[in-house]
């Protein structure tokens, strides 16, 4: 038998300025299964919380209703008092006469009705509620960090320091990501590889971080706190442990012409190499597509001069399997290539180069030593067209979104030559100039005071070469719109950044959400950056969106933070308002038909499929089975589910029809 | 291979040479040409710069006219009248009420079932069947391809690939035993319409065409559009002012380096209407190595 | 015989439209006191047959509001609501409920004016067409009780 008690709230003068609550009171106490009604002036209060407290201990009470303000504000405060008393919180509901109620109605016979109605309502689904307990799910304390560019070092060095493990796994050969590629960051100038090494270096010899490079995600199975991730750790052809990072090997290889993918394509590599010389592990690969024995069967220099004798040609791919609580995705992105642009030559001319081409050739470690060199005859460049906006913003190529940072790396590039080349001439065509950083626009200031860059607004509709010159069509639109041309040495394509190539799998293998661009979605584009749908799995970086070096650093100690507040518990207590399977004993088991419609209208993919066995062994049906850790107790299967065996815990049908019931 | 033939207004005035070059490649190359019977004028730019239906109706009724006389192709030499023939159609064919508006205007039926052919996609099916075998006389020569517009523009319409370097006439004229030189100005604006009205603007583009394929050592200029050979051939001695510098190349249509290529002779191919005079030096045949092949790796 | 009032029931979700129409009530924003409005987390949690069973027992007009599309705060529930109220529509009319009655809107926690403004449009549509009458009522107008536990 229910014994439900009703506390009507006068909330000062609030409800009672407009609601008679005294009345309201008065008729709750007829309703059937009331055993207990009054009314007070502000039940929030600690002398209001004690009189439902006195009340569920003297009348024995079954289910509460306060009739206050909106559950949103005070639901948390009559549970606590609730759960204080003994009574189990999810018996306690609010009817919500203030918001709902008095605020938004004239005082008089109707209005008080109205609050009798939305009284009653709670009432009859108080006494439908059961007890919920909170959830628990263990948490495995290693996160994962996929993705080994600033962005992931940042996050996996966050989480190591605040003293649980890390793994990264990193797709090249060595951590260090386009970072490491540049020569040198906006807007102070410093130097790339300089504030990036150490963090490397960090990475490598922290005692919580586990390392593997030259490695990749081959599948991610499991939820919050309880992930199994297979790491699928490539063939080096090398012994990790007993080579010595010597270099003998790379200095010996026959093959020296492979384009290098570190320099951009304007410098060569060894087909036995490491990406830079400051890679970190400082431990080669084998390029096995390219590499003479692999390919012919003949060479292995590389054995013969190795003094740690570390060369192991019959390495195979190894997979590693790893149970981690967290996973952090800092996978990046890369540029479009010059080839995007027919308007351009179709990428056929080779002064023309993308920024990060551009990065290499001034970088003092790249291919030119640092001197600005067209990589067609070797010559200074005198003159240096940079096209900001290449791709970006272009609805006709595909990219509606802006690439955020090529107007601070093409103000940079312009001042990096001038200040190589003094007698340089530097031209940018530009849309708009985007310098909303801290210090970025002094910074694009300098560029045109102080570096005379000469910056045109408008694009450039066709570059063609003649003579050994690159004419560069465009028009200045401050200008009246004047064709401009111009004869440049060499061309800058400030291209657009884009999703990796495998981001779209990658999103697939993680069960995560990304974009019509192939970025991976965060949980709500303003409040929760760091988050994703998936619950346990963090975004960091520009995998999510085009950004710079500070917000991805920023970015990437967020995820961490996030991932550390999930470790600082042994296990995770979730709301018990979640979808439950009906069950029961043989020989139905459960009314679910094993249609599965919930399965796949779930958007969380909280629900799995169970399969009910006898005791031989015998397959006797396969029923959904939600997965407490991961529901987050929408409802949507509930209402799809053609057998109606599915409900939701503090929403159940019984409830809500038992609500309409009062009508 | 029976093809239908809408000649347009200008292959029957000023291109006349361009309408003779093709009546006398057909045969050898194995085609046959049939005239639209009482075709009309397609409207050209007029037309869709001042009423939309009426830029429908007139090329509407010639494809009428090209399905009832049970013609299931349409080759269209003018690069004007093909894109306003090929866009109708792709009009009439999406948009089933326009098709009876316009039907009812024109009073004849029309479905779009006939497809409409621009002179490089005829060339480039003989191509395929058997042209390299009836060239008799290689085609040794340097040639700068010119496009034009509307045979790379709009994209849904265009059957060339590549918009900014199309290679498909290009490909004909290697087959032919010429050499096809890179140039800058392939698909450039020649000044169009402004021929007559902005002459000057017509020097001043047209010039650039002229003198990028003179510098890069074209000996003749390839076209397949009357307005693009109007515009380089006819106008040259504005260009010459213009540029104060005078250019001898000649303006060949792609029909008539074919039929020099085939052995017909020049008078046959109307060679002798041409405004600059079409001097070719003689050569020896070229060298075997593969023409500049642009899909590579990089050059220069 | 007093003038008709009629009793509308909105199935809200918790997220935005029950959120909204709190915004309402602390802007103060006055309308009809007609509706009732039934909490649930979610707009995709809405059975059809709930609209049903809330004509059955005696509502003249029903809303269903939720968060606007691509906003869910579970990402894709309303998503699903709203190709139900596809399917359903003709169902309902089927069951001989005019679809006057019933209202589906998009109102997010911002949009307290718009809540207020929605109640006021739907109340007003319903008390035009009357009481909802195709479901059996008693003789005196009231619709019959239903045994509650």
């Amino acid at each position: 038998m229910p014994r439900i008690g009703v506390f009507i709230c006068h909330c000062g003068e609030n409800i009672a300025g407009t609601v008679d609550t005294a009345a309201v009171a008065k008729n709750a106490a007829d309703f059937p299964g009331v055993v207990h009604s009054i009314d007070y002036k502000y039940m929030c209060s600690d002398p209001g919380q004690n009189l439902i407290k006195e009340a569920i201990k003297e009348k024995k009470l079954t289910g509460v209703v306060v009739a206050a303000c909106s559950p949103r504000m005070h639901e948390p405060t009559f549970r606590r008092a609730c759960a204080e008393s003994g009574l189990n919180p999810f018996l306690c509901e609010m009817a919500n006469l203030r918001e709902h109620c008095s605020w938004v109605h004239e005082k008089g016979e109707a209005t008080t009705e109205k609050a009798t109605d939305l009284v009653r309502i709670m009432v009859e689904k108080v006494k439908r509620n059961r007890p919920l307990y909170p959830i628990s799910v263990p948490v495995t304390k290693t996160a994962l960090v996929l993705g080994g560019g600033i962005a992931g070092i940042q996050a996996a060095l966050d989480i190591a320091n605040a003293g649980h493990k890390v793994v990264m796994v990193e797709r090249e050969a060595s951590i260090g990501g386009h970072m490491a590629q540049l020569s040198e960051t906006f807007p102070t100038l410093d130097c790339s590889q300089c504030i990036l090494t150490p963090r490397m270096v960090e990475v490598a010899q922290h005692p919580n971080i586990t390392l593997y490079t030259y490695s990749e995600l081959e599948s991610l199975e499991g939820f919050i706190g309880n992930f199994k991730a297979v790491i699928r750790k490539k063939a080096r052809s090398i012994d990790e442990t007993t080579c010595t990072g010597c270099g003998a090997c790379i200095q010996k290889c026959p093959t020296k012409k492979i384009p290098s993918e570190f320099n951009a394509q304007l410098g060569m590599r060894t087909a036995i190499y490491v990406p830079f010389p400051q890679a970190v592990p400082n431990k080669p690969v084998i390029d096995r597509k390219n590499c003479t024995f692999f390919k012919n069967g003949r060479c292995k220099l590389c054995e013969r001069v190795c003094p740690a004798k570390a060369l192991r040609y019959d390495q195979e791919d190894m997979l590693v399997e790893l149970n981690v609580g967290a996973v952090v995705a800092a996978t990046g992105y890369q540029v479009k290539d010059t080839d995007f642009f027919p308007e351009y030559g179709y990428g056929a001319h080779k002064d023309i180069l993308t920024g990060l081409q551009f990065e290499r050739l001034a970088s003092a470690s790249g291919p030119t030593q640092g001197v600005i060199k067209r990589p067609s005859d070797g010559q200074i460049p005198e003159t240096v067209v940079f096209v900001a906006c290449a791709g970006s913003r272009d609805p006709a190529k595909g990219i509606n979104y802006c690439s955020k940072i090529c107007c601070m790396y093409t103000a940079k590039h312009a001042m990096l030559y001038r200040h190589k080349v003094h007698s340089g001439k530097a031209y940018i065509f530009y849309m708009d100039i985007r310098a909303g950083g801290k210090m970025y626009e002094e910074f694009v200031r300098r560029a045109i005071e102080e570096d005379h860059v000469n910056y045109v607004r408008g694009r450039v509709s066709r570059i063609y070469k003649k003579n050994g010159k690159l004419i560069v069509k465009g028009v200045d639109t401050l200008l009246n719109s004047r064709p401009v041309e111009i004869e440049a040495d060499m061309v800058v394509l400030a291209t657009a950044m884009v999703a990796q190539p495998d981001a779209e799998a990658l999103a697939q293998k993680m069960k995560v959400s990304y974009d019509e661009n192939k970025f991976l979605s965060e949980a709500h584009p303003k409040l929760r950056p760091v988050e994703m749908n998936t619950a346990g799995i963090f975004v960091a970086g520009a995998c999510q969106a085009p950004k710079d070096i500070p917000e991805a650093v920023a970015q990437a100690s967020g995820a961490a933070s996030k991932v550390i507040g999930l470790f600082s518990k042994d296990e995770l207590s979730r709301e018990p308002v979640v979808a439950v399977v009906s069950r029961m004993g043989p020989p139905d088991f459960s009314t679910c038909i094993g249609c599965f419609l919930c399965e796949s209208a779930c958007p969380y993919q909280a629900i799995e499929r169970e399969e009910i066995k006898a005791r031989d062994g015998r397959l006797i049906k396969t029923v959904a089975k939600v997965n407490q850790g991961v529901c987050q107790g929408c409802g949507t299967c509930v209402a799809l589910c053609r057998s109606k065996s599915i409900d939701l815990q503090g929403f159940t049908n019984e409830q809500v029809f038992a609500e309409l019931v009062t009508l | 291979m029976k093809v239908g033939f809408f000649p347009g207004c200008s292959l029957e005035g000023s291109a006349r040479e361009y309408n003779e070059s093709l009546q006398a490649i057909a045969p050898v190359l194995g085609f046959e040409l049939s005239e639209v019977p009482d075709w009309n004028c397609c409207g050209a730019t007029a037309a869709h710069t001042l009423n939309h239906k009426l830029a429908l109706a007139l090329p509407a009724r010639i494809l009428a006219l090209a399905e009832k006389a049970g013609l299931t192709e349409l080759l269209v030499p003018c690069s004007a009248c093909y894109t306003r023939l090929a866009a109708t159609r792709d009009e009439l064919i999406h948009d089933e009420a326009l098709r009876r508006d316009i039907s009812s205007i024109i009073e004849l039926p029309v479905t779009g079932r006939t497809k409409v052919l621009n002179v490089l996609d005829v060339l480039a099916a003989c191509a395929s069947d058997g042209l390299k075998d009836k060239v008799r006389k290689p085609f040794a020569h340097k040639v700068a391809c010119y496009y034009g517009c509307y045979l790379t523009r709009p994209e849904k319409l265009a059957s060339c690939k590549r918009a900014e370097d199309p290679q498909e006439m290009d490909d004909i004229l290697r087959l032919v035993g010429a050499e096809p030189v890179d140039w800058a100005f392939k698909v450039e604006c020649c000044g169009a319409g402004l021929s007559v009205s902005r002459t000057g603007s017509v020097a001043e583009l047209s010039g650039r065409i002229v003198a990028d394929a003179a510098d890069r050592g074209a000996e003749a200029i390839i076209v397949a559009c009357p307005m693009c050979h109007t515009n380089l051939d006819l106008r040259r001695d504005a260009i010459t002012e213009k540029r104060q510098t005078p250019y001898s190349i000649p303006v060949l249509y792609v029909s008539q380096a074919i039929g020099l290529a085939l052995g017909l002779s020049p008078r046959s191919l109307g060679l002798h209407r041409h405004h600059v005079p079409v001097r070719l030096p003689e050569r020896p045949a070229p060298s075997p190595e593969p023409a500049l092949q642009p899909s590579g790796p990089k050059e220069d | 015989m007093a003038e008709f009032e009629p009793k509308v029931v909105a199935f809200v979700c918790n997220w935005c439209t029950y959120a909204g129409a709190d915004l309402t009530g602390t802007s103060r924003i006055k309308y009809s006191p007609n509706v009732r409005m039934i909490r649930l987390p979610c707009t995709g949690r809405i059975d059809f047959m709930l609209l049903l069973q809330a004509f059955g027992q005696g509502a003249d007009g029903v809303i269903v509001s939720g968060c606007h599309p691509g906003d869910c705060h579970y990402t894709a529930g309303n998503f699903h609501a709203r190709r139900r109220w596809i399917l359903f529509r003709r169902l309902i009319e089927f069951m001989g409920i005019d679809l006057r009655r019933v209202h589906f809107a998009w109102v997010s926690a911002a949009e307290g004016a718009k809540w207020a403004e929605l109640v006021t449009n739907v109340v007003d549509e319903v008390r035009k067409l009357g009481p909802y009458q195709s479901f059996p009522k008693r003789l005196d107008g009231q619709p019959k009780p239903v045994e509650v536990a």
